[in-house]
């Protein structure tokens, strides 16, 4: 054991030290790890935009940010949050970092694009930070919504060409992502034997490379009508503003999916290990990613029902948004049944996961709310959204990203961290969470609209608590986050398996070296065959640090 | 473990790539389609005043640079060396000559005030306005393909005359020659969308 | 080695060529038919026609595993969804 050396003692190429054997570096694990520090830098300051946007909004009228300043701090949010988080978060981190170890070879089939892909990332957040100090942060919310983008006076173009950049560091990765799974699984690995978290980043690969160009010339067109004036949404000159609406979902909507699959993959991966369990429905949880990739890319104009388009647009549509929900389903149904008659070993990231089960379905029964064209109507804009959205997306997502950074820490840097501290902390954001969201649903459903700088005073007591709620969120990261970094001024003592996990990624040392296997592995049948942890009995009881 | 050396891959990652081009083309083709079913009577005069003998000329010419793209690729998998240059560089003389033509076609319709803002269209009807907006917008996008498309050929060419590239590597040629292709398959039908609608 | 077996002869490619200066000629001519909205549908088949030659001799298609052929035909598909769903809205106005 030993004698093995951690990647973080052998740069790849080899020769360079310092901070260049980070950043010329073609390891698939230094790059996952560049990715996180920037997306936790993102993360952060999205989550603190958020916070000064729920605080402007807890008392009526103006509190501390001018009304424009407002606009500009809900836009930032969202494009922080969509373009810099959630779309690279799962994948680029996590997926980087595990997917080769977990299909058992080396590294991904373009380490070189890898690394390109996270400097367009970084290039993406320069762009964005470019925009926001020179002629003002745009005002359009991260839809970019024509025709007020085209003619507003803030900087657009240069925002919306940090989302065009920011789209090819996703498409690339999918790229790699898939020519990886098929060119460099290991020799006897069939599809079918591949784990879930990897599945799940293939379904997300392909939406990423196909939906993705469909936003990059959206995003294109916005900046051609700016700069030179064509017309093709402008109505008075025979353009239709609506069609914008439709390339802009048929990207935006997939991308939903691109944000919660990697995240449904981390919870396939983490609830069977602590349940001592092999997954169940294991062949419907891959059909079902595969089935969310493809319908979720047919439903993009439920987003539109109050936009003017037909009506048999808005009936074709709202069938399809119910099918998309039965996939979903189907995952939720597996990981309960996964639990049923497990041996539960309760754990940081196992309790992430759980509150992931309960804030995702919140969001998916929301959905249903929104996807049905009648209550639609009357919820449509209004808190109602906001909350559904967050549900989804933070209480899924970002709860997946909790969870998995948890169940992937001791992997990734070799030190536990403390359980309680980790409990605290997820109670926190949990109950932050629904303390914040509850009452925006029932804002929403008494007419409160979003993105406005001020409402009524009958809103006042729910946009009162929904801004505790969110203190308590943000005190809850914060104390994640310094949980998390504290462990890394401890020794390096995790085993390579410290909670009994089955997929190859827990049969290296923690850290891994810099070629993953020291040999060949052995490429187990079934990735979810816990028979020999069972065996081993209460021994190997994961522990906090 | 030793690092893999399997690198048939890399075909198949230019292949996902082309597919991100072609759904990037696609988005514009969704706005040909839905303008096109209800400007009907104005494309169809828009395409009029296009220059026929233009577009004829332009797609005969990218149907040449395909073949000589493919035969390049032929004579390089047998050692044809010289026949591979040749093709690459009358490739690259057809990209040329498309371009030229690209600008004088485009140097005529600006002259005669037909250009994205212009006067001339903003005074005409709201499709005739859109079939020349789509026409710049296409005919633009696909003309940086084109650039791009011959840099790389230029590229392969250097390749192949430095004997970088031969029967046994050629993995750079094939996909440098993919995306030429897909830039004609790309013009094969803007051709008929927007010269021939009748 | 599998790069001999799978190339095509320059004889090939130059016929292949051939029959697409043909189609080409074929579709400007029909264009001078007027067949009402016939004539997009026949110039968008004769492009189809000559983007699947090209496809498949040009650009090796044939030559290719399941995997590229299959996630094409995904991307068509996906691209055909595209501009087939949005008359939905469009085509009901």
């Amino acid at each position: 054991m030993e004698s093995v050396k951690s990647f973080y003692e052998t740069p790849s190429p080899a020769g360079f030290t310092g901070i260049w054997s980070w950043l010329i570096t073609f390891d698939h694990k230094r790059i996952a790890l560049m990715y996180l520090y920037a997306i936790l830098f993102w993360f952060i300051l999205a989550v603190l935009l958020g916070g000064v946007i729920r605080l402007e909004l807890m008392f009526e009228g103006k509190t501390f940010l001018r009304p424009e300043l407002y606009n500009s701090a809900f836009t930032l949010h969202g494009v922080i949050m969509i373009f810099l988080f959630i779309i690279p978060a799962l994948p680029a981190v996590f997926g980087n970092f595990f997917l080769p170890i977990q299909i058992g070879t080396d590294d991904v089939y373009f380490p070189k694009l890898n690394l390109l892909s996270w400097y367009l990332y970084m290039a993406g957040g320069v762009v964005a930070v470019v925009s926001l100090f020179s002629d003002g942060f745009p005002d359009t919310g991260w839809t970019f919504y024509v025709p007020f983008s085209i003619s507003t006076n803030t900087n657009v173009s240069t925002a919306v060409f940090a989302a065009f950049i920011l789209g090819f560091s996703s498409m690339l990765t999918g790229l790699n992502f898939i020519t990886t799974i098929h060119k460099m699984r290991a020799k006897t690995m069939g599809w079918l034997q591949l784990p879930l978290f990897t599945w799940s980043l293939y379904a997300t690969a392909w939406v990423q490379l196909l939906a993705t160009p469909v936003v990059t010339i959206t995003l294109v067109l916005v900046m051609i009508e700016r700069y030179f004036n064509v017309g093709l949404f402008d109505p008075s000159r025979g353009g239709d503003p609506i069609l914008y609406q439709h390339l802009f979902w048929m990207y935006s909507h997939p991308a939903v999916y691109i944000m919660i699959l990697p995240g449904m993959g981390v919870i396939s991966e983490i609830i069977p290990v602590f349940a001592r369990k092999s997954i169940f429905g294991y062949k419907a949880i891959v059909a079902s990613s595969l089935a969310i990739a493809i319908a979720g890319s047919l439903v993009w104009a439920h987003h539109m029902y109050t936009s003017g388009m037909s009506d048999t647009a808005v009936f074709v549509f709202s069938l399809l948004t119910f099918v998309v929900a039965i996939p979903s389903a189907i995952k939720v149904f597996s990981w309960v049944a996964t639990l049923y008659k497990g041996a539960i070993e309760m754990t940081p990231p196992l309790f992430l996961s759980l509150c992931f089960i309960y804030l995702f379905s919140v969001g998916g029964l929301t959905g249903l709310v929104l996807g049905a064209p009648g209550p639609n109507i009357h919820v449509h804009d209004t808190h109602f959204v906001v909350a559904h959205f967050h549900c989804t997306m933070f209480g899924g997502t970002g709860f997946a990203f909790f969870a998995a950074l948890h169940y992937w820490w001791p992997k990734m840097f070799g030190r536990m961290y403390d359980f309680k501290k980790a409990y605290i902390a997820a109670v926190l954001v949990t109950g932050g969470f629904m303390f914040h969201y509850v009452p925006m649903f029932i804002l929403g459903l008494q007419g409160m609209p979003r993105r406005y700088f001020d409402y009524l005073p009958q809103y006042a007591p729910g946009n009162f608590f929904a801004g505790f709620g969110a203190l308590f969120m943000i005190a809850g990261i914060g104390l994640m986050m310094v949980n998390l970094f504290a462990s890394l001024a401890r020794q390096r003592t995790v085993p390579p398996d410290p909670w009994g996990g089955v997929t190859l990624e827990w049969t290296v040392p923690s850290p891994p070296p810099l070629h993953n296997f020291e040999k060949d592995p052995d490429i187990p049948d079934y990735p979810y065959d816990f028979s020999k942890i069972v065996a081993a009995g209460s021994g190997s009881r994961p522990k906090g640090a | 473990m030793k690092p893999q050396t399997d690198r048939t891959g890399n075909k198949m990652g230019m292949w996902l790539f082309l597919y991100t081009e072609i759904i990037l083309f696609g988005g514009l083709f969704v706005l040909y389609a839905v303008y096109f079913d209800r400007y009907t009577e104005d494309f169809i005069a828009g395409a009029k005043e296009l220059d026929r003998v233009f577009g004829v000329v332009n797609t005969i010419i990218l149907l040449v640079s395909s073949f000589f793209v493919a035969a390049s690729i032929t004579a390089v998998r047998k050692a044809h060396d010289r026949i591979a240059l040749a093709g690459l560089w009358g490739a690259l003389a057809c990209g040329a000559v498309f371009l030229v033509n690209k600008y004088i076609e485009w140097g005529h319709k600006i002259e005669h005030g037909i250009y994205p803002g212009s006067e001339k269209l903003l005074d005409s009807a709201g499709g005739q306005n859109l079939f020349f907006g789509l026409y710049y917008v296409i005919t633009g996008l696909h003309g940086i393909h084109i650039i791009i498309g011959m840099t790389l050929l230029g590229v392969s060419l250097v390749l192949v005359h430095r004997q970088k590239i031969t029967a046994q590597k050629d993995a750079l040629l094939e996909n440098c020659g993919l995306y030429w292709h897909l830039v004609d398959l790309v013009w094969i039908f803007i051709f008929p969308l927007f010269y021939l609608v009748v | 080695m599998e790069h001999q077996s799978c190339i095509f002869e320059y004889r090939t490619l130059g016929l292949v060529l051939a029959a697409l200066l043909i189609m080409t000629a074929v579709t400007v001519g029909a264009s001078y038919i007027d067949l009402g909205w016939v004539n997009i549908w026949i110039a968008l088949m004769i492009a189809s026609i000559k983007a699947g030659l090209v496809l498949v001799v040009f650009m090796h298609l044939k030559f290719e595993g399941r995997a590229v052929i299959l996630s094409f035909l995904s991307t068509v598909f996906f691209l055909a969804v595209m501009i087939g769903f949005i008359f939905w809205d469009v085509g009901f106005r």
